[in-house]
């Protein structure tokens, strides 16, 4: 994409300094240094077990890495738990949709905007006053999101009903609705046929360009990555073995070696 | 046809985030209250409104209290009856210790303090799930008997064995006949169910409806999961606290710890799962189911039996309670509650085919 805008590349936002993680004696993550970018769109690829989901595990604070440490916006927060990094404005979407299946797209979204809610059980119990008033304000917030998400018709419907592309997108909805100023994606495209793929992948490059939103995403599939992506970090055997735009990752030798293997 | 969805063109969202938004629903609603602030005080006999209605409108509260913690936060627990008999127990203490205060203060009070001894036994949710905390929560119900029976502090000195429950005024009003006490109990279950329904469908439901669906999310979104669980089971504790003090003065009229025995407990259980977990209407059909059903059956046997009941008789009632719940279940796994929406469902469209 068109990389003047938003002052891509400029700072750094997210700094992850040699990280290493390993379950037991097995070494997930080895001494993997990378950075976000503000406003880019970050393309974190490699084959299966190379420690992507590891990486964004790390950085959502589900894992503590044994070595390194992990900037945000300049603070180390290496140690943080995983509802502290949420509220610092880094939000998530799931390889397997991690949605709450029983509850409807609104109530899905709403939760998202749970950060922005005071919790005063009194005054919820009876539902007046301030209570009441932060409800509709947090149900406007939401309805934006509906609308850019065009799934108006979807409001009242248990997301467990729902098929798996539509799930994708009320997952990326409930992630816009904690105004994040970091969206972590764990391959937002799987399952999808071309249709649905099209229509992520236009909705992550308007979250990019008309919400300012920095987006890192691990996805399978090249032609996605290679189209939607400023640059694109290559992982393997828990390493990062090239980094770049996507031209320079294409021709990179070592990338091909670990997808194709040697001659 | 009837019941309907369409042609309501709502034009705000306050409206449209109403308790009831479809129409036909507040009416269901307040022809219900009507026909139990009414119709059931002036033509009831003394024995149905003693024995069944408010035996019922009291197990419905404990049972609420039970879904917001099971169907709604997803923490399976077998301490209900153990918090139930903490709020009766409380409420005669406060009652007899500082006489004056209006009953209804002393079942809050009596809440509350079932709500602080749920917090304690909500520890263990930090670190255990499912049947591990059930086990657990196992713990406060034998804790709760063993403490109250142990010190005669807790029944003020009294012998063990029933005590009678201190007489009840509210600002004047001597709560004596069988229908007073009916009104009673129906005042407070009605303000604490609406209070529930505003919990579930807010900020706070949907917290405990995100960790009970998927918890690995719900942090991530920045719910923090452990403040969230002990709210819950302080809350449902707090109802069960309530309709323990309810059942202790305004049913039995006595205290005895047996009313509140691990079986109770599993009653309880049964009326969520009957009802449907996660719904407050749930909660209301699951405890009258349970507890007519086995009114129901005798009655009909009666009918049929000859005069004397024999050993095999009683024993036949039981089994067929058993087998109807075991039937129902089958028939219908999600519960009275998804039921009576099917049938509003079906009502949507009759008499038309689609």
């Amino acid at each position: 994409m068109n990389a003047e805008n938003n002052g891509r590349g400029a700072e750094p936002l997210l700094q992850v300094e040699n990280i290493s993680l390993s379950f037991g004696g097995l070494k997930a993550l080895d001494s993997v240094s990378l950075e976000v970018r503000k406003g880019e769109v970050l393309g974190i690829i490699g084959p299966n077990g190379a420690g992507k989901t590891s990486m964004l595990n790390v950085i959502n604070g589900v894992y503590h890495p044994q070595e390194g440490r992990i900037l945000f916006e300049g603070k180390d927060r290496t140690t943080m738990r995983p509802h502290e990094v949420a509220a610092s404005g880094v939000a998530r979407t799931f390889q397997n949709v991690g949605l709450f299946k029983a509850m409807t797209t609104l109530d899905n979204l709403l939760a998202g905007r749970n950060l922005f809610m005071k919790k005063n059980i009194l005054l919820q119990a009876i539902y007046f006053g301030p209570a009441q008033r932060e409800e509709i304000r947090q149900r406007e917030k939401v309805e934006e999101i509906i609308d850019f998400l065009e799934i108006q018709n979807l409001r009242r419907l248990p997301v467990g009903a729902l098929p798996y592309g539509l799930q994708k997108r009320v997952e990326l909805g409930r992630a816009l609705a904690q105004e994040p100023k970091l969206l972590l994606l764990d391959e937002p495209m799987a399952g999808m046929n071309m249709e649905e793929k099209q229509d992520m992948c236009r909705f992550i490059i308007d979250t990019n360009e008309q919400l300012g939103t920095t987006i890192a995403l691990i996805e399978h599939d090249m032609a996605v990555v290679m189209d939607i992506c400023d640059r694109i970090i290559v992982l393997d055997h828990g390493a990062k073995i090239a980094e770049g735009s996507p031209d320079e990752v294409r021709n990179n030798p070592e990338v091909i070696r670990a997808y194709l293997g040697d001659e | 046809m009837i019941y309907r969805q369409t042609g309501l063109f709502v034009t705000s969202y306050a409206k449209d985030m109403r308790m009831f938004p479809i129409p036909q629903d507040r009416w269901g609603i307040a022809f219900v209250l009507f026909v139990a602030y009414v119709i059931i005080p002036v033509f009831a006999s003394e024995y149905w409104i003693s024995t069944i209605f408010t035996v019922v409108l009291i197990y419905s509260l404990a049972a609420i209290g039970l879904n917001l913690l099971t169907g709604y936060c997803g923490q399976l627990s077998l301490g209900q009856a153990g918090f139930m008999a903490v709020g009766a127990y409380a409420a005669f203490n406060f009652a007899v210790r500082l006489p004056g205060l209006p009953v209804v203060v002393n079942f809050l009070l009596g809440g509350v303090c079932a709500a602080l001894v749920g917090l304690l036994f909500g520890l263990p949710s930090l670190r255990i799930k499912g049947f591990y905390l059930a086990v657990a929560t196992l713990a406060a119900q034998f804790t709760i008997e063993w403490v109250i029976v142990s010190f005669n502090w807790f029944a003020a000195g009294n012998m063990m064995g029933a005590i009678d429950t201190p007489r009840m005024v509210i600002l004047g009003w001597h709560v004596e006949s069988v229908t007073d006490k009916y009104l009673l109990t129906l005042s407070v279950v009605v303000v604490l169910a609406f209070a529930a329904k505003n919990l579930v469908r807010g900020e706070i439901g949907r917290s405990w409806m995100a960790i009970r669906d998927l918890d690995v999310a719900a942090e991530m979104i920045g719910i923090r999961l452990f403040p969230q669980k002990l709210l819950a089971f302080m809350v449902s504790a707090f109802y069960a606290g309530v309709a323990g003090a309810l059942l202790a003065f305004c049913y039995l009229g006595s205290l005895e710890i047996t009313s509140f025995e691990l079986l109770v407990s599993f009653r309880i259980l049964g009326m969520i799962i009957v009802g449907g977990l996660g719904t407050i209407t749930g909660s209301f059909l699951g405890a009258a189911f349970i507890i007519l059903l086995p009114i129901l059956i005798s009655n009909v046997a009666a009918q049929f039996a000859s005069t004397q009941v024999t050993q095999f008789t009683a024993n036949a009632e039981v089994m067929l309670f058993g087998a109807l719940i075991i039937g129902f279940l089958i028939l219908e796994p999600l519960g009275l509650a998804r039921l009576w929406r099917s049938l509003k469902d079906k009502l949507r469209l009759w008499p038309f085919p689609y």
